[in-house]
Protein backbone atom coordinates (compact mmCIF):
# COMPACT_ATOMS: atom_id res chain seq x y z
CA UNK A 1 0.00 0.00 0.00
CA UNK A 2 2.70 2.29 0.94
CA UNK A 3 4.56 1.34 -2.18
CA UNK A 4 1.49 1.90 -4.29
CA UNK A 5 0.87 5.19 -2.63
CA UNK A 6 4.39 6.36 -3.08
CA UNK A 7 4.42 5.26 -6.67
CA UNK A 8 1.12 7.07 -7.22
CA UNK A 9 2.65 10.11 -5.61
CA UNK A 10 5.69 9.75 -7.84
CA UNK A 11 3.40 9.50 -10.80
CA UNK A 12 1.50 12.59 -9.83
CA UNK A 13 4.71 14.45 -9.22
CA UNK A 14 6.07 13.33 -12.56
CA UNK A 15 2.93 14.35 -14.40
CA UNK A 16 2.83 17.64 -12.52
CA UNK A 17 6.43 18.38 -13.26
CA UNK A 18 5.88 17.48 -16.89
CA UNK A 19 2.93 19.80 -16.99
CA UNK A 20 4.95 22.50 -15.34
CA UNK A 21 7.83 21.94 -17.75
CA UNK A 22 5.59 22.08 -20.80
CA UNK A 23 3.35 24.88 -19.62
CA UNK A 24 5.66 27.31 -17.88
CA UNK A 25 9.31 26.67 -18.31
CA UNK A 26 9.66 26.26 -22.09
CA UNK A 27 7.53 29.31 -22.85
CA UNK A 28 9.73 31.88 -21.14
CA UNK A 29 12.76 30.31 -22.84
CA UNK A 30 11.00 30.64 -26.15
CA UNK A 31 9.96 34.20 -25.35
CA UNK A 32 13.41 35.06 -24.21
CA UNK A 33 14.85 33.71 -27.44
CA UNK A 34 12.28 35.65 -29.40
CA UNK A 35 13.11 38.85 -27.49
CA UNK A 36 16.85 38.27 -27.93
CA UNK A 37 16.39 37.69 -31.64
CA UNK A 38 14.30 40.85 -32.01
CA UNK A 39 16.88 42.89 -30.08
CA UNK A 40 19.65 41.42 -32.21
CA UNK A 41 17.87 42.37 -35.44
CA UNK A 42 16.89 45.74 -33.97
CA UNK A 43 20.51 46.55 -33.18
CA UNK A 44 21.36 46.34 -36.88
CA UNK A 45 18.41 48.56 -37.81
CA UNK A 46 19.54 51.05 -35.14
CA UNK A 47 23.09 51.15 -36.48
CA UNK A 48 21.79 51.75 -39.98
CA UNK A 49 18.94 54.20 -39.31
CA UNK A 50 19.29 55.84 -35.90
CA UNK A 51 22.87 55.83 -34.66
CA UNK A 52 24.13 58.94 -36.47
CA UNK A 53 21.68 61.18 -34.63
CA UNK A 54 20.94 59.33 -31.39
CA UNK A 55 24.56 58.09 -31.08
CA UNK A 56 25.96 54.65 -30.18
CA UNK A 57 25.12 55.12 -26.49
CA UNK A 58 21.58 56.34 -27.15
CA UNK A 59 22.28 59.59 -25.33
CA UNK A 60 21.62 61.81 -28.35
CA UNK A 61 23.18 65.22 -28.97
CA UNK A 62 22.83 68.31 -26.77
CA UNK A 63 20.14 70.72 -28.03
CA UNK A 64 19.65 68.70 -31.21
CA UNK A 65 18.85 65.00 -31.04
CA UNK A 66 17.03 63.76 -27.93
CA UNK A 67 18.37 60.99 -25.69
CA UNK A 68 16.58 57.64 -25.84
CA UNK A 69 17.60 56.70 -22.33
CA UNK A 70 15.07 56.49 -19.52
CA UNK A 71 12.57 58.87 -21.05
CA UNK A 72 8.80 58.52 -21.24
CA UNK A 73 9.01 58.99 -25.00
CA UNK A 74 10.74 55.61 -25.25
CA UNK A 75 9.47 53.74 -22.20
CA UNK A 76 5.91 55.08 -22.21
CA UNK A 77 3.03 54.74 -24.65
CA UNK A 78 3.95 52.25 -27.38
CA UNK A 79 1.53 53.76 -29.89
CA UNK A 80 3.07 57.22 -29.60
CA UNK A 81 6.56 55.79 -29.99
CA UNK A 82 5.60 53.78 -33.10
CA UNK A 83 3.93 56.89 -34.55
CA UNK A 84 7.11 58.94 -34.15
CA UNK A 85 9.08 56.39 -36.16
CA UNK A 86 6.40 56.22 -38.86
CA UNK A 87 5.71 59.95 -39.15
CA UNK A 88 8.98 61.49 -38.01
CA UNK A 89 9.03 64.53 -35.74
CA UNK A 90 9.35 68.14 -36.79
CA UNK A 91 8.40 70.13 -33.71
CA UNK A 92 11.18 69.12 -31.34
CA UNK A 93 10.84 67.77 -27.80
CA UNK A 94 11.68 68.92 -24.32
CA UNK A 95 13.18 66.45 -21.86
CA UNK A 96 14.15 67.38 -18.31
CA UNK A 97 14.15 71.07 -19.15
CA UNK A 98 16.40 70.71 -22.20
CA UNK A 99 14.97 71.17 -25.67
CA UNK A 100 16.00 69.12 -28.69
CA UNK A 101 15.13 70.74 -31.98
CA UNK A 102 16.53 68.68 -34.83
CA UNK A 103 14.13 67.25 -37.39
CA UNK A 104 13.56 63.51 -37.42
CA UNK A 105 12.67 62.06 -40.82
CA UNK A 106 9.82 59.59 -41.28
CA UNK A 107 10.95 55.99 -41.29
CA UNK A 108 7.76 54.61 -42.82
CA UNK A 109 9.90 52.88 -45.45
CA UNK A 110 11.01 50.35 -42.83
CA UNK A 111 8.91 47.18 -42.53
CA UNK A 112 6.63 46.57 -39.55
CA UNK A 113 9.08 43.96 -38.32
CA UNK A 114 12.08 46.31 -38.63
CA UNK A 115 10.27 49.01 -36.65
CA UNK A 116 9.17 46.49 -34.00
CA UNK A 117 12.73 45.19 -33.75
CA UNK A 118 14.44 48.57 -33.52
CA UNK A 119 12.00 49.83 -30.89
CA UNK A 120 12.35 46.60 -28.91
CA UNK A 121 16.12 47.08 -29.11
CA UNK A 122 15.91 50.70 -27.93
CA UNK A 123 13.49 49.80 -25.11
CA UNK A 124 15.93 47.13 -23.90
CA UNK A 125 19.28 48.88 -24.36
CA UNK A 126 21.23 51.81 -22.86
CA UNK A 127 19.91 50.87 -19.42
CA UNK A 128 16.26 50.78 -20.59
CA UNK A 129 13.97 47.89 -19.68
CA UNK A 130 10.50 47.80 -21.19
CA UNK A 131 8.15 45.40 -22.97
CA UNK A 132 8.90 44.38 -26.54
CA UNK A 133 6.99 45.94 -29.41
CA UNK A 134 5.48 43.47 -31.85
CA UNK A 135 5.13 43.50 -35.58
CA UNK A 136 1.34 43.34 -35.12
CA UNK A 137 1.38 46.46 -32.92
CA UNK A 138 3.29 48.39 -35.60
CA UNK A 139 0.89 47.11 -38.25
CA UNK A 140 -2.11 48.36 -36.26
CA UNK A 141 -0.65 51.83 -35.75
CA UNK A 142 0.40 52.08 -39.40
CA UNK A 143 -3.09 51.09 -40.58
CA UNK A 144 -4.68 53.84 -38.49
CA UNK A 145 -2.29 56.47 -39.92
CA UNK A 146 -3.34 55.73 -43.49
CA UNK B 1 71.20 57.05 11.68
CA UNK B 2 68.26 59.31 12.24
CA UNK B 3 70.08 62.06 10.46
CA UNK B 4 70.86 59.74 7.54
CA UNK B 5 67.25 58.66 7.31
CA UNK B 6 66.19 62.26 7.39
CA UNK B 7 68.60 63.11 4.58
CA UNK B 8 67.40 60.16 2.54
CA UNK B 9 63.77 61.18 3.03
CA UNK B 10 64.60 64.75 2.09
CA UNK B 11 66.33 63.51 -1.03
CA UNK B 12 63.34 61.38 -2.03
CA UNK B 13 60.98 64.29 -1.44
CA UNK B 14 63.16 66.64 -3.43
CA UNK B 15 63.44 64.16 -6.29
CA UNK B 16 59.73 63.51 -6.39
CA UNK B 17 58.92 67.18 -6.39
CA UNK B 18 61.47 67.79 -9.14
CA UNK B 19 59.97 65.01 -11.23
CA UNK B 20 56.50 66.40 -10.56
CA UNK B 21 57.48 69.79 -11.90
CA UNK B 22 59.30 68.22 -14.81
CA UNK B 23 56.16 66.30 -15.69
CA UNK B 24 54.00 69.32 -15.27
CA UNK B 25 56.19 71.55 -17.41
CA UNK B 26 56.73 68.91 -20.01
CA UNK B 27 53.48 69.06 -21.90
CA UNK B 28 52.23 72.54 -22.36
CA UNK B 29 51.66 75.22 -19.81
CA UNK B 30 49.99 74.22 -16.59
CA UNK B 31 46.95 76.16 -15.60
CA UNK B 32 46.32 77.45 -12.19
CA UNK B 33 43.40 75.29 -11.24
CA UNK B 34 40.73 77.13 -9.36
CA UNK B 35 37.68 75.03 -10.13
CA UNK B 36 35.84 72.05 -8.70
CA UNK B 37 35.93 70.68 -12.23
CA UNK B 38 38.78 68.28 -13.03
CA UNK B 39 39.17 69.45 -16.61
CA UNK B 40 42.46 71.25 -17.26
CA UNK B 41 42.88 72.91 -20.64
CA UNK B 42 45.92 72.18 -22.77
CA UNK B 43 47.51 75.33 -24.14
CA UNK B 44 50.70 76.29 -25.99
CA UNK B 45 53.78 77.05 -23.93
CA UNK B 46 53.52 80.32 -22.06
CA UNK B 47 49.72 80.47 -21.91
CA UNK B 48 47.58 79.96 -18.85
CA UNK B 49 43.84 79.46 -18.38
CA UNK B 50 41.75 80.37 -15.37
CA UNK B 51 38.17 79.40 -14.77
CA UNK B 52 36.71 82.91 -14.79
CA UNK B 53 33.22 81.66 -13.85
CA UNK B 54 31.36 78.36 -13.92
CA UNK B 55 28.00 76.71 -13.43
CA UNK B 56 26.22 79.32 -15.54
CA UNK B 57 24.26 76.84 -17.69
CA UNK B 58 24.10 77.14 -21.45
CA UNK B 59 26.47 80.05 -21.99
CA UNK B 60 26.61 80.72 -25.74
CA UNK B 61 28.24 83.89 -27.05
CA UNK B 62 30.23 86.37 -25.01
CA UNK B 63 31.15 90.05 -25.17
CA UNK B 64 33.62 92.08 -23.13
CA UNK B 65 33.21 95.80 -22.43
CA UNK B 66 36.10 98.28 -22.47
CA UNK B 67 36.15 98.26 -18.65
CA UNK B 68 36.58 94.47 -18.59
CA UNK B 69 32.97 93.55 -17.74
CA UNK B 70 32.11 90.24 -19.37
CA UNK B 71 28.59 89.49 -20.64
CA UNK B 72 27.41 85.98 -21.53
CA UNK B 73 24.21 85.08 -23.38
CA UNK B 74 22.34 81.96 -22.30
CA UNK B 75 20.25 79.74 -24.57
CA UNK B 76 18.28 78.53 -21.54
CA UNK B 77 17.35 80.81 -18.67
CA UNK B 78 19.29 80.28 -15.46
CA UNK B 79 17.35 81.36 -12.40
CA UNK B 80 15.04 83.18 -14.80
CA UNK B 81 17.84 85.25 -16.36
CA UNK B 82 19.10 85.19 -19.94
CA UNK B 83 22.26 87.34 -19.64
CA UNK B 84 24.90 87.34 -16.91
CA UNK B 85 27.43 90.08 -16.25
CA UNK B 86 30.68 88.73 -14.85
CA UNK B 87 32.82 91.35 -13.16
CA UNK B 88 36.31 90.83 -11.75
CA UNK B 89 36.58 93.62 -9.16
CA UNK B 90 39.94 92.66 -7.63
CA UNK B 91 41.74 91.84 -10.87
CA UNK B 92 42.70 88.27 -9.95
CA UNK B 93 41.32 86.88 -13.23
CA UNK B 94 38.24 85.37 -11.60
CA UNK B 95 34.77 86.93 -11.69
CA UNK B 96 33.69 87.87 -8.18
CA UNK B 97 30.58 89.91 -8.95
CA UNK B 98 28.00 88.02 -11.01
CA UNK B 99 24.60 89.49 -11.89
CA UNK B 100 21.86 88.11 -14.12
CA UNK B 101 19.25 90.16 -15.97
CA UNK B 102 16.64 89.94 -18.70
CA UNK B 103 14.42 86.93 -19.30
CA UNK B 104 15.12 86.33 -22.98
CA UNK B 105 17.07 83.26 -24.06
CA UNK B 106 19.27 83.12 -27.14
CA UNK B 107 22.80 83.00 -28.55
CA UNK B 108 24.08 86.33 -29.89
CA UNK B 109 25.67 89.12 -27.87
CA UNK B 110 27.92 92.05 -28.81
CA UNK B 111 28.91 95.49 -27.50
CA UNK B 112 29.09 98.51 -29.79
CA UNK B 113 29.01 102.28 -29.25
CA UNK B 114 27.71 102.13 -25.68
CA UNK B 115 25.06 99.49 -26.36
CA UNK B 116 24.85 95.84 -25.45
CA UNK B 117 23.17 93.97 -28.34
CA UNK B 118 21.77 90.47 -27.95
CA UNK B 119 19.47 88.09 -29.80
CA UNK B 120 16.76 85.55 -29.18
CA UNK B 121 15.99 83.00 -31.89
CA UNK B 122 13.57 85.47 -33.55
CA UNK B 123 14.66 88.97 -32.55
CA UNK B 124 17.57 91.28 -31.82
CA UNK B 125 17.55 93.68 -28.85
CA UNK B 126 19.87 96.17 -27.19
CA UNK B 127 20.45 97.82 -23.84
CA UNK B 128 22.02 101.22 -23.34
CA UNK B 129 25.04 101.20 -21.05
CA UNK B 130 25.38 104.24 -18.79
CA UNK B 131 28.53 106.19 -17.92
CA UNK B 132 29.39 103.67 -15.21
CA UNK B 133 28.98 100.78 -17.63
CA UNK B 134 25.74 99.61 -16.08
CA UNK B 135 22.65 98.51 -17.99
CA UNK B 136 19.87 101.08 -18.10
CA UNK B 137 16.43 99.50 -17.68
CA UNK B 138 17.38 95.81 -17.51
CA UNK B 139 13.72 94.82 -17.94
CA UNK B 140 13.15 96.99 -21.02
CA UNK B 141 15.56 96.30 -23.86
CA UNK B 142 14.98 98.10 -27.16
CA UNK B 143 13.84 95.84 -29.96
CA UNK B 144 16.01 96.35 -33.04
CA UNK B 145 14.86 93.50 -35.29
CA UNK B 146 11.78 91.31 -35.02
CA UNK B 147 9.99 88.48 -36.86
CA UNK B 148 12.97 86.40 -38.01
CA UNK B 149 12.31 82.79 -38.98
CA UNK B 150 13.01 80.11 -36.40
CA UNK B 151 11.82 76.64 -37.36
CA UNK B 152 13.38 74.05 -35.10
CA UNK B 153 16.67 73.83 -36.96
CA UNK B 154 19.63 76.22 -37.03
CA UNK B 155 17.52 78.70 -35.12
CA UNK B 156 20.29 80.59 -33.28
CA UNK B 157 20.60 84.19 -34.50
CA UNK B 158 24.28 84.95 -34.15
CA UNK B 159 25.09 88.65 -34.59
CA UNK B 160 28.01 90.93 -35.48
CA UNK B 161 28.37 94.70 -35.92
CA UNK B 162 30.64 96.69 -38.20
CA UNK B 163 32.04 100.16 -37.58
CA UNK B 164 29.55 101.87 -39.88
CA UNK B 165 26.33 101.39 -37.93
CA UNK B 166 25.31 98.04 -39.40
CA UNK B 167 24.12 94.89 -37.70
CA UNK B 168 24.61 91.48 -39.34
CA UNK B 169 22.34 88.60 -38.35
CA UNK B 170 22.65 84.95 -39.29
CA UNK B 171 19.35 83.37 -40.30
CA UNK B 172 20.13 79.67 -40.57
CA UNK B 173 18.40 77.30 -42.98
CA UNK B 174 15.60 75.32 -41.38
CA UNK B 175 16.86 72.34 -43.32
CA UNK B 176 19.91 70.14 -43.85
CA UNK B 177 20.06 70.13 -47.65
CA UNK B 178 16.80 71.73 -48.84
CA UNK B 179 15.14 68.41 -49.61
CA UNK B 180 11.36 68.35 -50.19
CA UNK B 181 11.24 66.41 -46.93
CA UNK B 182 14.10 67.37 -44.63
CA UNK B 183 16.63 64.61 -43.87
CA UNK B 184 14.39 62.06 -45.62
CA UNK B 185 16.24 59.40 -47.57
CA UNK B 186 15.18 59.54 -51.22
CA UNK B 187 13.63 63.00 -51.01
CA UNK B 188 14.99 65.24 -53.80
CA UNK B 189 16.47 68.71 -53.41
CA UNK B 190 14.15 71.59 -54.25
CA UNK B 191 15.25 73.79 -57.13
CA UNK B 192 15.20 76.67 -56.69
CA UNK B 193 15.52 76.20 -52.96
CA UNK B 194 12.65 78.28 -51.46
CA UNK B 195 14.46 78.60 -48.12
CA UNK B 196 17.00 81.02 -49.61
CA UNK B 197 14.46 83.87 -49.76
CA UNK B 198 14.15 84.21 -46.01
CA UNK B 199 16.94 82.13 -44.45
CA UNK B 200 20.27 80.39 -45.20
CA UNK B 201 22.15 83.65 -45.25
CA UNK B 202 23.29 86.77 -43.45
CA UNK B 203 20.91 89.72 -43.27
CA UNK B 204 22.06 93.29 -42.73
CA UNK B 205 20.06 95.77 -40.64
CA UNK B 206 20.67 99.20 -39.19
CA UNK B 207 22.15 98.96 -35.70
CA UNK B 208 20.16 102.03 -34.61
CA UNK B 209 16.60 101.62 -35.95
CA UNK B 210 13.89 100.04 -33.82
CA UNK B 211 11.47 97.26 -34.83
CA UNK B 212 13.00 96.39 -38.19
CA UNK B 213 11.72 93.34 -40.03
CA UNK B 214 12.83 91.47 -43.17
CA UNK B 215 11.65 94.35 -45.37
CA UNK B 216 13.91 96.85 -43.59
CA UNK B 217 17.01 94.72 -43.97
CA UNK B 218 18.89 93.38 -46.96
CA UNK B 219 20.05 89.88 -47.65
CA UNK B 220 23.78 90.53 -47.39
CA UNK B 221 24.97 87.02 -48.27
CA UNK B 222 23.19 83.82 -49.29
CA UNK B 223 23.90 80.12 -49.71
CA UNK B 224 25.06 79.69 -46.12
CA UNK B 225 23.43 76.69 -44.45
CA UNK B 226 24.05 77.90 -40.92
CA UNK B 227 26.51 80.28 -39.28
CA UNK B 228 27.06 80.56 -35.56
CA UNK B 229 30.63 81.93 -35.48
CA UNK B 230 30.90 85.25 -37.29
CA UNK B 231 32.79 88.48 -36.69
CA UNK B 232 33.77 91.75 -38.25
CA UNK B 233 37.43 91.72 -39.19
CA UNK B 234 38.76 95.25 -38.57
CA UNK B 235 41.98 94.52 -40.49
CA UNK B 236 40.12 93.77 -43.73
CA UNK B 237 37.00 95.79 -42.84
CA UNK B 238 34.83 92.85 -43.85
CA UNK B 239 32.58 90.20 -42.37
CA UNK B 240 33.95 86.69 -41.86
CA UNK B 241 31.73 83.72 -41.11
CA UNK B 242 32.18 80.05 -40.30
CA UNK B 243 29.61 77.79 -41.96
CA UNK B 244 28.28 74.58 -40.43
CA UNK B 245 28.44 72.19 -43.38
CA UNK B 246 25.70 69.75 -44.25
CA UNK B 247 25.11 66.42 -42.48
CA UNK B 248 24.32 62.82 -43.30
CA UNK B 249 25.88 62.10 -46.69
CA UNK B 250 26.07 58.40 -45.85
CA UNK B 251 22.65 58.14 -44.15
CA UNK B 252 20.94 59.70 -47.15
CA UNK B 253 23.17 58.32 -49.91
CA UNK B 254 24.74 55.06 -48.69
CA UNK B 255 25.53 54.05 -52.26
CA UNK B 256 27.64 57.16 -52.85
CA UNK B 257 29.34 57.75 -49.50
CA UNK B 258 30.58 55.28 -46.90
CA UNK B 259 30.44 56.10 -43.19
CA UNK B 260 34.06 57.30 -43.14
CA UNK B 261 33.62 59.66 -46.09
CA UNK B 262 30.46 60.95 -44.46
CA UNK B 263 32.39 61.65 -41.27
CA UNK B 264 35.02 63.67 -43.14
CA UNK B 265 32.85 65.52 -45.65
CA UNK B 266 32.08 68.25 -46.24
CA UNK B 267 34.54 70.81 -44.85
CA UNK B 268 33.56 73.40 -42.26
CA UNK B 269 34.31 76.55 -44.28
CA UNK B 270 35.41 80.05 -43.45
CA UNK B 271 34.09 82.69 -45.88
CA UNK B 272 34.81 86.37 -46.28
CA UNK B 273 31.56 88.05 -47.25
CA UNK B 274 30.60 91.14 -49.19
CA UNK B 275 27.20 92.43 -50.31
CA UNK B 276 25.79 89.78 -52.66
CA UNK B 277 28.08 86.93 -51.64
CA UNK B 278 26.80 83.46 -52.48
CA UNK B 279 28.40 80.46 -50.80
CA UNK B 280 26.46 77.82 -52.70
CA UNK B 281 24.25 75.94 -50.22
CA UNK B 282 22.24 73.79 -50.83
CA UNK B 283 23.40 73.04 -54.37
CA UNK B 284 27.04 72.40 -53.56
CA UNK B 285 29.34 71.50 -50.69
CA UNK B 286 33.09 72.00 -50.38
CA UNK B 287 35.34 68.93 -50.44
CA UNK B 288 38.64 69.82 -48.75
CA UNK B 289 40.40 66.73 -50.11
CA UNK B 290 39.57 67.40 -53.76
CA UNK B 291 39.70 71.18 -53.11
CA UNK B 292 36.52 71.53 -55.14
CA UNK B 293 32.91 72.59 -54.91
CA UNK B 294 30.95 69.39 -55.38
CA UNK B 295 27.36 69.09 -56.63
CA UNK B 296 25.15 67.98 -53.72
CA UNK B 297 23.76 64.46 -54.17
CA UNK B 298 20.21 65.80 -53.67
CA UNK B 299 20.79 67.71 -56.93
CA UNK B 300 22.26 64.83 -58.91
CA UNK B 301 25.81 64.83 -57.56
CA UNK B 302 27.86 61.67 -57.12
CA UNK B 303 30.69 62.96 -54.95
CA UNK B 304 32.80 63.91 -58.00
CA UNK B 305 30.76 66.18 -60.26
CA UNK B 306 31.72 69.79 -59.60
CA UNK B 307 29.29 72.70 -59.65
CA UNK B 308 28.65 76.09 -58.10
CA UNK B 309 30.60 78.21 -60.60
CA UNK B 310 28.62 81.18 -59.30
CA UNK B 311 29.49 80.40 -55.67
CA UNK B 312 32.58 81.79 -54.01
CA UNK B 313 35.39 79.63 -52.66
CA UNK B 314 36.01 79.42 -48.94
CA UNK B 315 38.87 81.41 -47.44
CA UNK B 316 39.82 78.27 -45.54
CA UNK B 317 38.44 74.73 -45.11
CA UNK B 318 38.49 72.95 -41.74
CA UNK B 319 37.69 69.26 -41.08
CA UNK B 320 34.06 68.20 -41.36
CA UNK B 321 31.37 68.41 -38.68
CA UNK B 322 33.53 70.09 -36.01
CA UNK B 323 30.81 72.76 -35.61
CA UNK B 324 32.49 76.19 -35.51
CA UNK B 325 30.44 78.25 -33.05
CA UNK B 326 32.74 81.17 -32.22
CA UNK B 327 35.05 83.38 -34.31
CA UNK B 328 37.43 86.03 -33.03
CA UNK B 329 40.12 88.04 -34.81
CA UNK B 330 42.87 88.79 -32.33
CA UNK B 331 43.77 92.48 -32.16
CA UNK B 332 45.40 92.52 -28.72
CA UNK B 333 49.02 93.09 -27.80
CA UNK B 334 49.32 90.52 -25.01
CA UNK B 335 49.80 87.37 -27.13
CA UNK B 336 52.97 86.75 -29.18
CA UNK B 337 53.21 88.45 -32.58
CA UNK B 338 52.10 85.41 -34.59
CA UNK B 339 48.60 85.72 -33.15
CA UNK B 340 48.09 89.32 -34.25
CA UNK B 341 45.11 89.64 -36.62
CA UNK B 342 44.81 85.84 -36.74
CA UNK B 343 41.55 83.98 -36.21
CA UNK B 344 40.54 81.96 -33.18
CA UNK B 345 37.69 79.54 -33.82
CA UNK B 346 35.72 77.75 -31.10
CA UNK B 347 34.78 74.31 -32.38
CA UNK B 348 31.76 73.05 -30.47
CA UNK B 349 32.57 69.45 -31.46
CA UNK B 350 31.00 66.95 -33.80
CA UNK B 351 28.06 64.55 -33.65
CA UNK B 352 27.63 63.76 -37.31
CA UNK B 353 30.87 61.77 -37.53
CA UNK B 354 29.24 58.75 -35.82
CA UNK B 355 29.91 55.80 -36.02
CA UNK B 356 33.45 57.16 -36.59
CA UNK B 357 35.06 58.75 -33.49
CA UNK B 358 33.85 62.29 -32.77
CA UNK B 359 36.25 65.26 -33.01
CA UNK B 360 36.50 68.89 -32.03
CA UNK B 361 35.74 70.40 -28.61
CA UNK B 362 38.70 72.75 -29.04
CA UNK B 363 39.72 76.29 -29.88
CA UNK B 364 41.67 76.49 -33.12
CA UNK B 365 44.01 79.21 -34.35
CA UNK B 366 44.47 80.22 -37.99
CA UNK B 367 47.28 82.71 -38.69
CA UNK B 368 46.52 85.66 -41.00
CA UNK B 369 48.74 87.99 -42.99
CA UNK B 370 47.48 90.85 -45.17
CA UNK B 371 43.90 89.77 -44.56
CA UNK B 372 44.37 86.18 -45.71
CA UNK B 373 45.28 82.90 -43.95
CA UNK B 374 49.08 82.66 -43.92
CA UNK B 375 49.54 79.07 -42.76
CA UNK B 376 47.80 75.94 -41.55
CA UNK B 377 45.38 75.89 -38.65
CA UNK B 378 46.52 74.55 -35.31
CA UNK B 379 44.92 73.55 -32.05
CA UNK B 380 45.23 76.43 -29.59
CA UNK B 381 43.21 75.23 -26.59
CA UNK B 382 42.30 71.58 -26.17
CA UNK B 383 40.89 69.05 -23.69
CA UNK B 384 37.57 70.82 -23.13
CA UNK B 385 36.07 67.32 -23.37
CA UNK B 386 38.14 66.06 -20.43
CA UNK B 387 39.91 63.19 -22.22
CA UNK B 388 40.56 61.68 -25.67
CA UNK B 389 37.96 58.99 -24.86
CA UNK B 390 35.30 61.57 -24.04
CA UNK B 391 36.13 63.35 -27.31
CA UNK B 392 35.76 60.11 -29.31
CA UNK B 393 32.44 59.20 -27.69
CA UNK B 394 31.10 62.75 -28.04
CA UNK B 395 30.37 62.89 -24.30
CA UNK B 396 32.53 65.98 -23.83
CA UNK B 397 32.36 67.59 -20.40
CA UNK B 398 32.61 71.05 -21.94
CA UNK B 399 31.83 72.32 -25.43
CA UNK B 400 33.46 75.59 -26.56
CA UNK B 401 31.01 78.05 -28.05
CA UNK B 402 31.75 81.76 -27.67
CA UNK B 403 34.98 83.78 -27.93
CA UNK B 404 35.80 87.34 -26.94
CA UNK B 405 38.87 89.45 -26.31
CA UNK B 406 39.32 91.47 -23.13
CA UNK B 407 40.85 94.96 -22.91
CA UNK B 408 44.10 93.46 -21.52
CA UNK B 409 44.45 91.19 -24.59
CA UNK B 410 43.39 87.98 -22.81
CA UNK B 411 40.70 85.94 -24.51
CA UNK B 412 37.59 84.38 -23.01
CA UNK B 413 35.99 81.08 -24.04
CA UNK B 414 32.49 79.95 -23.06
CA UNK B 415 31.21 76.40 -22.74
CA UNK B 416 27.51 75.84 -23.38
CA UNK B 417 27.36 72.44 -21.69
CA UNK B 418 28.11 73.39 -18.12
CA UNK B 419 28.46 77.13 -18.31
CA UNK B 420 32.18 77.45 -17.65
CA UNK B 421 33.96 80.60 -18.83
CA UNK B 422 37.75 80.50 -19.15
CA UNK B 423 40.11 83.44 -19.33
CA UNK B 424 43.23 82.58 -21.32
CA UNK B 425 46.31 84.78 -20.93
CA UNK B 426 49.91 84.78 -22.07
CA UNK B 427 52.30 84.92 -19.14
CA UNK B 428 55.73 83.91 -20.44
CA UNK B 429 57.85 86.81 -21.64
Amino acid sequence: MRIVRSSTLMCILFVLSAVVMSQISPKPVKQRNKLAASIERGKKVYADQCLTCHQADGLGVQNMNPPLVKTKWVLGDKKQLIEIVLKGKKDGVEIDGDSYSNVMASHADLTDLQIADVLTYVRNSFGNKAKAITEAEVKTVRAKLK
Amino acid sequence: MNLQLGRLLGCVLLLSSVSFYACAGDTTSVNKHNSADDVVLKLPEGFTAKVFAEGLGHTRHIAVNTNGDVYVKLSNLKDGKGIYRLRDTNGDGIADNITGFGNIKGTGIAIKNGYLYFSSDEEVFRYKLDGNNNIINPDKPEKIVTGLLSRHEHEAKAIALDNSGNLYVNIGAYSNACQVSDRQKGSPGMKPCPILDSAAGIWKFSADKLNQTYGDGVRYATGLRNVVGLNWNTATNSLFVMQHGRDQLHDLFPNLYDAKQSAELPAECMYELHQGSNCGWPYIYYDEFQHKKILAPEYGGDGKITAGEDAQDPVYAFPGHLAPNGLLFYTGNQFPQKYKNGAFIAFHGSWNRAPEPQKGYLVAFLPFKDGKPSGDWEIFADNFSGSPELTASGRAKHRPCGLAQGPDGSIYVTDDSKGTVWKISYIAK
